[in-house]
């Protein structure tokens, strides 16, 4: 019996138009595709994309080298070095993020105890060496200052939530 | 009390113990966890955080169950106890929130978090929230100093430190001054702390408030790894954690040994580390070629070396010393000697500041402490001879304070310098340290009528028309009466010119009222070394060498030799006679510095320079003062092109193309002297040598003479790179000369003045001081800081020009 139901499936083509009829709801429904770069999808303002360092309006960097951060990330990405600065406060000779090592889960960004690590909602990025991939301290400063605005709306909108 | 067995419940668990004992200890015994603070094994009980309350079944019918402090409980039979019932739990959590009410929340920038008590307990015990609104304080930062930071807000009035200083350190130094919310942890007065294990406080410190100075904000303590290593600094051997970061010390903490440090650890031994990094470090071998330094790779340095050396050594009138840091290991002494050795050489010698040779072979097979360290709080009296004990080897001190105060040992101290010991002394002698022998002697006669015996001969001439001083008597008497008497000979004794007077005489004292006798040695591994063989009478394991005596280390420096290598000194600094030592070296034709650092002075004499790991970057074993054999590992790889020690011996051994060379690990190396070594019971008194008193004992003139002893922070090339130490109270005499008000008049010196001390060709710039602890005609000036770099030897003649 199985063979004869396997034969005339064969013989009218059944799993081809099964087939052709999907494509054909989709020929003819509304498309989703988006025209990268010049479309671009929308964004959560949860997006996790390139770390940035922010820093007070007083431009005080907030980084306290508290470390959770290096300590929570799964992929030990992060890197910090620390040491007391001339005016007696906690603060970081070095923060390196390892975008290549990154898995970008967010969880730095969730244990800041001074929402100083954050993650942008910049995900146009390339590097051509792996040094360019390698996010330090400077860079990383530099991106907050870029974004601070998109940054602080971004937190605001998401603080009921927390 | 005491050996009653009485039997307790806690959470229904029975636990069989003897009766008085404090609920807690036995809860910490059998395992039960009971939040604490102020509670600490080795202080007082002082239940004053109120953390540890636990629920106690009532003793009647009726009552309610108390809520008792753990800590301040002592058992008796039958008592029950619970520690996780609802009531004790309450009562937790409510002291829990007390606490906190005033901590302030900066938990991310201190550098207690995450090994912070509070912070553990408070994951235990404290509340998501907090019901308090007002405003909380903030108490003003103290300064303890150049070692202990503080953030006196975080302070939750344990009051650990307090009894720290109190009954450990001796030094009432920090106390807790108002009441309520105005308590305040502080210095009585304005200064920093100036007791040599006050760092200890940051251990104990159950918070943030009491941190490293030198460590702070640098790592946190999770990221740490921790390598066990054992103390470099002085012959205790303490027991340490050295914890590391990408490769490099961080800190360094107390391991626990009952038998040595307990859980203490000298201020020296934890800041040391501190030089691992210092400028100083020598990078790569260096040679000097016409005059030029040159730096070379290993092969290079190694292969002139041995070149050079070969060709002085095929003529066999040259000769080859070594002279070797006390602190060096068992495994970097043995491979010397035997390099020195095969040469077919015995130079070669670790004892770089004794002075007196004369009876050298009556040494023991190993400098011993004749007690064991924690041994020391049964002795009923000590008699120091000419030793800073708390300074030099705070371990012992320590001890020895705990004896004073939990056995009421007496104390009694003969030395050149009124120390200030953290203990009562009852019979102190100090005197010009020429007359230590004369002293000695006197005490001697004391007990020999206490024992209506009659003096040896030799001594007999000596003591007849001498009188019993008040103090010799009373000295005679103590040591006669206790049951267990020890003499102890300081690290400052070996370098007076009648030391073998001396440990004669003690021995004699030592025998006369059945005590027994130990020395103190400088330097971390001077019994290993003893035993490693690098002495010019005696071979590895203490065989005698009777036949061909090599030089000894005074020897060494004062007749220029062809060749010298001199592993881990700095002969300016570390010889008793840097002025000589610095002559001979220069006029030698090759020197050798294995050394971890470099300095100007050095690259002057020097030929070859190589630069060699510090204790923490290389494996190897000290034997401390009890004999007891501590190997370790290298906590961190060595700085730069610096290798260890015992690798570089052992290359050189195999370039020499000397025998039995062909060691593959530090171990083997140990096995090696560990394989003929059989430990023994030795005595340290000495046979009653007669000719030794054939010249009396010696003339006083009344010249000034210069007396001196090496601070605790100045004893070796890495604690005098730690700058910290180097900032401390201590390290304040280093660039002072010292005198009683009386020689000062005859002197025309006053203090604060700038005055220009000489001996023979050199001469240093020191500030007067007037110390009372000074005897008559007796000038003191520090060895081994960097002002004296141009004297010669201490206990000898100086002249003072304004």
């Amino acid at each position: 019996m199985g063979g004869m139901t396997r034969f005339f499936k064969s013989l009218f083509l059944v799993e081809l138009l099964k087939g052709m009829r999907l494509t054909g709801r989709y020929l003819f429904s509304k498309k989703i595709t988006v025209q990268y770069p010049e479309e671009k999808t929308p964004q959560s303002h949860r997006f996790r994309g390139k770390h940035a360092l922010r820093r007070y309006a007083n431009g005080e960097e907030r980084c306290i080298a508290c470390k959770l951060c290096e300590a929570v990330c799964p992929a030990l990405a992060i890197t910090i070095e620390s040491e007391q600065r001339d005016d007696g406060s906690r603060r970081t000779t070095r923060y390196d993020i390892d975008l290549s090592k990154c898995i970008f889960c967010g969880f730095c960004e969730e244990s800041c105890p001074v929402d100083s690590i954050v993650e942008t909602r910049e995900y146009e990025y390339h590097g051509e060496t792996r040094e360019d991939l390698l996010m330090t301290k400077e860079k990383l400063l530099a991106m907050g200052d870029k974004y601070e605005e998109e940054i602080a709306a971004d937190r605001a909108k998401d603080a009921i939530y927390r | 009390m005491g050996d009653k067995k009485v039997t307790i419940e806690v959470n229904g668990q029975e636990i069989e113990t003897q009766a008085g004992r404090m609920l807690i200890e036995i809860a910490d015994e059998v395992g039960i966890p009971v939040p604490r603070f102020c509670y600490h094994k080795k202080l007082s009980v002082a239940a004053n955080c109120r953390m540890c309350l636990v629920e106690m079944q009532a003793m009647r019918e009726g009552m309610e169950n108390p809520v008792v402090p753990a800590c301040a409980t002592p058992i008796g039979d039958g008592m029950k106890f619970y520690t996780k019932s609802p009531k004790a739990i309450a009562a937790q959590k409510g002291v829990m929130e007390f606490l906190l009410i005033n901590h302030p929340l900066d938990c991310p920038i201190c550098d207690q978090g995450g090994e912070c008590e509070l912070q553990d307990i408070a994951i235990g015990y404290g509340e998501g929230y907090s019901q308090y609104t007002e405003a909380k304080r903030v108490v003003k930062n103290k300064d303890l100093g150049p070692l202990i930071a503080t953030d006196m807000t975080r302070c939750i009035h344990c009051t650990r430190c307090v009894r720290f200083g109190e009954e450990i350190a001796g030094t009432r130094e920090l106390g807790m001054i108002g009441r309520g919310e105005h308590t305040e942890i502080t210095t009585y007065l304005e200064h920093s702390i100036s007791s040599e294990m006050s760092a200890n406080v940051i251990d104990l410190c159950p918070v943030g408030a009491l941190t490293s100075k030198p460590f702070r904000y640098s790592a946190r303590s999770w990221e740490l790894n921790n390598v066990d290593a054992i103390a470099a600094h002085d012959c205790v051997g303490s027991n340490i954690i050295v914890q590391t970061l990408h490769n490099k010390v961080k800190r360094v903490l107390p391991r626990e040994n009952e038998a040595l440090n307990e859980v203490w650890l000298s201020d020296r031994d934890r800041f040391s580390y501190l030089s691992q990094t210092h400028t100083e470090r020598l990078e790569t071998p260096m040679i000097k070629k016409g005059g030029e330094w040159q730096c070379c790779d290993w092969n290079t340095a190694l292969t002139t070396l041995v070149a050079e050396l070969d060709i002085l050594v095929k003529d066999k009138k040259n000769t080859i010393g070594a002279l070797l840091s006390p602190s060096s290991t068992l495994e970097e002494g043995y491979l010397l000697q035997k390099i020195v050795r095969g040469m077919g050489q015995h130079n070669i010698d670790f004892r770089i500041r004794q002075q007196d040779f004369s009876q050298q072979t009556l040494d023991p097979l190993y400098p011993h402490l004749g007690v064991n360290i924690d041994d020391i709080s049964t002795l009923d009296a000590v008699m120091l001879i000419g030793s800073n004990i708390h300074k030099d080897q705070p371990i012992i001190g320590h001890r020895l304070r705990q004896a004073v105060l939990k056995n009421d040992t007496k104390v009694m101290a003969v030395s050149h310098r009124q120390y200030s010991f953290h203990f009562p002394v009852t019979e102190n002698i100090i005197v010009h340290p020429q007359r230590i022998a004369l002293q000695l002697a006197g005490i001697a006669k004391a007990l020999l009528t206490l024992n209506n015996a009659s003096a040896p001969t030799g001594l007999k001439e000596v003591i007849d028309d001498m009188l019993i001083t008040d103090i010799q008597q009373k000295m005679a008497e103590k040591l006669q009466a206790a049951k267990r008497g020890h003499l102890i000979l300081g690290n400052m004794i070996y370098g007076l010119e009648d030391y073998a007077q001396i440990r004669m005489l003690a021995s004699l004292i030592a025998s006369l009222s059945e005590c027994n006798i130990g020395y103190l040695t400088e330097g971390a591994n001077a019994a290993g070394l003893a035993i490693a063989g690098c002495l010019p009478h005696r071979k590895e394991v203490g065989k005698e060498n009777n036949q061909d005596v090599g030089l000894h280390a005074q020897e060494m420096l004062s007749k220029t030799l062809d060749a010298y290598i001199l592993l881990g000194i700095e002969p300016e600094l570390d010889t008793l006679n840097p002025q000589q030592a610095i002559n001979t070296l220069t006029a030698s034709s090759m020197v050798v510095v294995m050394n971890a650092f470099v300095t100007d002075t050095m690259k002057q004499y020097a030929n070859i320079l190589l630069p060699i790991s510090t204790p923490l970057e290389t494996s190897g074993t000290f034997v401390n003062t009890n004999g007891m054999w501590q190997s370790f590992t290298g906590a961190v790889s060595p700085y730069k092109e610096a290798r260890p020690a015992w690798k570089v011996l052992r290359v050189l051994g195999n370039l020499f193309e000397l025998d039995d060379f062909d060691y593959r690990s530090s171990e083997e190396v140990k096995e090696s002297i560990a394989s003929k070594y059989t430990a023994e019971k030795f005595d340290n008194r000495i046979i009653w040598q007669e000719h030794l008193f054939e010249n009396r004992i010696n003339n006083v003139n009344n010249e000034p003479i210069r007396i001196s002893d090496v601070p605790g922070y100045a004893i070796d090339a890495m604690v005098r790179r730690a700058d910290a130490l180097q900032d401390s109270l201590d390290m304040q005499i280093a660039d002072k000369v010292l005198m009683n008000e009386k020689l000062a008049q005859v002197l025309q010196c006053h203090a604060d003045n700038i005055v220009e001390v000489e001996q023979l060709e050199g001469s240093g710039k020191f500030i007067v001081a007037i110390d009372e602890s000074i005897p008559d005609d007796c000038i003191y000036i520090p060895s081994a800081v960097a002002a004296t770099t141009n004297l010669a030897a201490p206990f000898s003649t100086v002249s003072i020009k304004e």
